[in-house]
This record gives structure tokens, sequence and C-alpha cells, in this order.
């Protein structure tokens, strides 16, 4: 029997010449990655045991990018803690304020995920590297210290479905629409413990950008990772940002998969997920009058440079509604620069934005942003549950870029091809 | 190993935002954690809760986040086991390393009720709810997972290695 590309990737890691699903395996780690919230659990987990020494200085990520610029002495406290470790242990890949962005979108941008790795986060939605072909997976603190320390990870290989994708996505049909499609289909635990692995001709209408987006929510749908083909855009991806050698694995033709859809992106409409789950999805014809107060653009899943330029597409030369609130967060330091020089940051703020410096604040209520009791958010995150967002009596709708900007003119829930 | 409580019940997708909102998550400290354990789907939860009771869900339990402050604040507030019919994968992985049991059975899941006293065997996997007298057999961990928690966790694990 053959392999998905997932397995062959977990194949090669541990020194294997075939694995199936269900097995148990010890995998190489190409990187590991934290962030200012799971990275100092790590770090006691680490000293705990009385450890001292790092298997690869190099191969380590820690981005500063939840609750930074800080936003109390407690998260002060855990920036210092994860600031003095990287410092001690010499970590090559840290990003403190002034070079951090948000960690799935800053990573692939500095080249540090590449095609063909096994890649782990202490952060769930690190399976946005798929997109790049790479078997990228979230995890815990314990994980990613045992990970800091060994360089290996142990995963039972996953079993995968397979979404076929074809035809031509319509105007304002973005990658997020793609996966909340998706995920109103199979539900939050359609894809418990499996891959998804996105194939088709339909692929070669996505971005770059679209498919980061489509990988960044498999977790949504209960997935292990999600994963794209390696195919010339994503190489051309790779020659921009780095240096690195790669190694494109593809599925056998006879792999086995759990199931199979077929997605014509053609008939795709722009989609919101209601609270508070991401599988209760409705087609934006279906929204009905929904009037809301805040609207956030940004985020690992829809901070990146093809929102930016969609949001202010549509915000240009308009104003956002009198009674709403819209934040744009431009996801790195990078996008944030050129967004300046397009004139984007330039839209933003005429139509009555508020820009700001990268961070994941809003999107898990942690701050820059957080919802009073009944209020309700359009956002281009990734989690509407209870609370997610603030009270837990407030409500946020997830949707896409193009969805979130015209929302935030008409106060409604909106469709761009409406204003 | 055994586990003996009242049960705490809850339904489909329990997320780690409800088990431990993020507006927490600039403490660390089990027991910090522990005070705000489901505070956001059970108010009462960590004023009712006495050591060694149960928690008992249906479908993907702990699904979103990777926060371990989740497993880490159930584990704390002395829950000394978590039945699910499944648990999202992040959550799964995160108890087993923390060394907070967990066992997947549907039909203990389905069956027990809010409040019932329950007995978990972990070595046999049997859960009786000593209320109704109904047994059940989860499903056990295979022996690399079992290894694992009888070392204390994951970095202990290692650590004997």
């Amino acid at each position: 029997m053959g392999m998905t590309m997932t397995q062959k990737i977990l194949a090669k890691h541990a020194g294997l010449d075939e694995v199936k699903a269900g097995q148990l395996i010890e995998a190489k780690l190409d990187l590991v990655l934290g962030n200012d919230i799971t990275t100092p659990v790590a770090i006691t987990e680490f000293e705990k045991a009385g450890l001292t020494q790092v298997f690869d200085k190099d191969k380590i990520a820690i981005v500063l990018d939840h609750s930074t610029p800080c936003k109390d002495i407690k998260s002060a406290q855990l920036c210092a803690q994860s600031r003095e470790f990287a410092h001690k242990y010499g970590i090559t890949h840290f990003y403190d304020v002034g070079q951090v962005g948000i960690e799935h979108a800053l990573l692939p941008e500095k080249g540090l995920t590449a095609p063909g790795e096994v890649i782990i986060g202490a952060d769930s939605h690190t399976c946005t590297y798929g997109a790049l072909g790479a078997f990228s997976t979230g995890v815990g603190s314990t994980d990613m210290a045992a990970g800091m320390v060994t360089g290996k990870a142990w995963f039972k290989v996953p079993s995968a479905i397979r979404f076929e994708l074809v035809g031509k996505p319509k105007e304002w049909v973005s990658g997020k629409d793609v996966i909340l499609h998706i995920i109103g289909m199979i539900g939050v635990d359609g894809a418990l413990y499996k891959s998804m692995e996105f194939t088709g001709e339909g692929i070669a209408y996505l971005s770059m950008d679209d498919r980061f987006t489509i990988c960044n929510m498999a977790i949504e749908a209960g997935g292990k990772n999600g994963i794209f083909p390696v195919d010339d855009l994503a190489i051309r991806y790779m020659e921009e940002h780095s240096k690195r050698n790669f190694t494109i694995y593809t599925a056998d033709k006879d792999a086995e998969y759990e199931e199979t859809y077929t997605i014509d992106l053609s008939l795709l409409k722009p989609t919101v997920s209601f609270p508070h789950l991401p599988e209760n999805t409705k087609t934006i014809d279906e929204v009905g009058d929904i009037k809301i107060d805040q609207v956030v653009i940004g985020s690992c899943t829809n901070g990146r440079m093809d929102d930016m330029r969609v949001a202010a597409k549509v915000l240009k030369g308009r104003k956002v509604a009198d009674h709403v609130r819209c934040i744009v967060i431009p996801a790195t330091q990078a996008i944030y620069l050129q967004a300046m020089r397009e004139g984007l940051l330039e839209i933003f703020i005429e139509a009555g934005a508020v820009v700001s410096t990268p961070t994941c604040g809003p999107c898990l209520g942690g701050y820059m942003g957080i919802l009073a009791a009944g209020e309700r958010c359009v956002s281009t995150t990734n989690r509407n549950f209870v609370g997610r967002m603030g009270h837990v009596d407030s409500e946020v709708y997830l949707a896409s870029p193009a969805v979130a900007a015209a929302s935030a003119v008409t106060g409604r829930i909106a469709c761009p091809c409406t204003l | 190993m055994r586990a003996e409580g009242h049960v705490f019940k809850y339904g489909d997708n329990v997320d780690t935002d409800v088990i431990i909102p993020a507006r927490y998550l600039n403490a660390t400290k089990g027991e910090e954690l522990a005070q705000h354990c489901m505070e956001d789907i059970d108010k009462e939860f960590i004023h009712k809760v006495q050591k060694g009771d149960i928690i008992v869900a249906d479908k993907n339990f702990g699904c979103g986040s990777s926060r371990e402050h989740a497993p880490l604040a159930i584990k704390c507030a002395g829950v000394s086991c978590v039945i699910a019919e499944t648990f999202a994968r992040i959550f799964y992985r995160n108890a087993i390393n923390i060394g907070l049991p967990i066992i997947e059975c549907p039909e203990a899941a389905r069956a027990i009720q809010n409040g019932d006293e329950v007995e978990v065997d972990f070595d046999s996997g049997v859960i009786t709810d000593k209320t109704t007298g109904q047994t059940f057999t989860g499903q056990s961990f295979p022996p690399f997972m079992q290894r694992i928690i009888a070392a204390g966790g994951l970095i202990d694990h290692i650590n004997g290695r």
C-alpha cells in the first residue's frame, strides 16, 4: 500500500522505509517553535528536569507574539523569562518586539519552514506550514521542552482525508472561504487525528497566502496537519524567502485515503462562521441582518499581504460605520512596511480604522480589542468559541478580510459585492 | 492506579478557551490556573469540585488552543480523570505528557450523568458508575504511552532513558 505525502515525510524522519496509519514512531525534528505563552511553561519543565542543553540552537524558534508589546506585568515576566532563556542558550531564531511578527506568518517569511520538513510548535496553528509541503503540527509546552532537548517527537502516524479542489474561485472568494466551507462540511472534529491533504487542479488558483490560511485552520477541523503539494508557486516562494535546500515529497498513486471530497471552488461563496463554533457556517447570502460593533482584520490566519490588499481594496474611499471599531493588524513588520509602501495603511486610517503593531492580541481575547457583553465582532481570525475575544456573552463571526472590511463599512455582516 | 469521585458532565466540543480563558494565560502555575478552571462554561465548577472528582464529556474534549495550561488547570483543580467520547489531539498529547489520566469511552460518556459517583481502574480500563451500577470498558493506552505515564510524564520519561 502506498503512502500519503504526510506519511512519506514522517517515514523519512523516522528513518523508516514505510509507515502505516496508526503506527507509533519517533521522528527527527527540523524546527521546534514556541511563543510567549507556551515557551515559559516549556522552560519551567526544562529547568525542573535539570536539563542544561538544547539539541540545536539553530532549530528552535521563540517568537514573542501573543501579549507583546507586553499588556501587563505578568506577561512582561513571561517575556522576560523567554528572553533570558533564548539568550542563555543562544537561540538563533528569537524574535522580540521590533523584529517580531505573528509566528505563523513570520517563520515562512523568514524562510525557516521548508517543504518536506517535520516541524512542531507549541501553538495549535503550527499546522500552517503545510502550505509549503511540510509536516507541521501543534503540540503543548512539554512536547516543546522535549523537542528542544532531544530534537525528536513521538507521533501516531495519521490516516488522511483528501480534498480534491477543482475549478476557479469567483471574485471575493478566498482561501478563508475554502477552509470555512470545508469545516462547515466536515465539522470541528471531522478530521480528528487525521491529515487533510489538498490536491487537484484548483490549487493553481490559490495564492500562497490562500494556502497558508487553509492549512492554518486544519486544526479547526480537528486535523493533525494540513498539507499542499509543492508546485511551482511554492518553489518560487521558497526561492524568494530562503537559501535552504529542501526535499519535495509527493503522495503515492495508491496512497490510502479514508475519504475523498471533491470541492468545486467556482461554486463557493463568501462564507461566515456563526458563534460559537467554526463549523456553524453560512454563505453570505444566508446570513441575514447582523449588526456588529467591531471588526478585526489580522492574525496568523489572515494578516498577510493578500489580506491587507483586499481589505484596502474594499475600504478605499469608504468609511467605517459610525458604530463600528475596525482594527487592522499586519501580521509581521515586513507586511506592515509593505502595506505602508503600497499606501494601504493610509487607506485604512482614512477609512477610520486603526492599525496595530503585529500581535495575536485580540484573536485570543488577550488585549487590543476585547469585547464587552452583548458585542459582536466580525473577525478574520480562526476561533469563535464562547468568550474567545472577551466577555462570555460576546459573539465572534469568522470571515475573510473582504467580508470583514465590507462589514466594517456597512456596520452589518456584508458581502463586498453589495457595496 | 484508580480514580474515584463525583462526575461533572459536559457536552461536545468543550474547548480550551472555556477550560482556561486566555485572560488567565499570563499565569503558568497550575494552582493559580486551577482557580479559573472551567470558568467560562461552568462558574460553579471550581467552588464545587472535590479532590478526586471526574469530568465526563462527549465528543472532541479539549479542542482549540494547544495551551497545556488547560490539562494543568484540570489536574490542579483536583480532577482525577477525564472520560470523553473523543479528545482533541493536542489535548490528548498534553494530558499524557503532564500525567493527567484520560480515557476514551463513548459508551461511558453517553451513559454517565452529572453527579454520578464513578470509579475508574486504569489498569483494566474498566469504568464503573456506582450510582447506576453500570460498567464500561474504555480504550487502554498503548504500551509506549503507558511508559510515559508511569514515568510521571514525558520529561521524566526522557530523563530516565
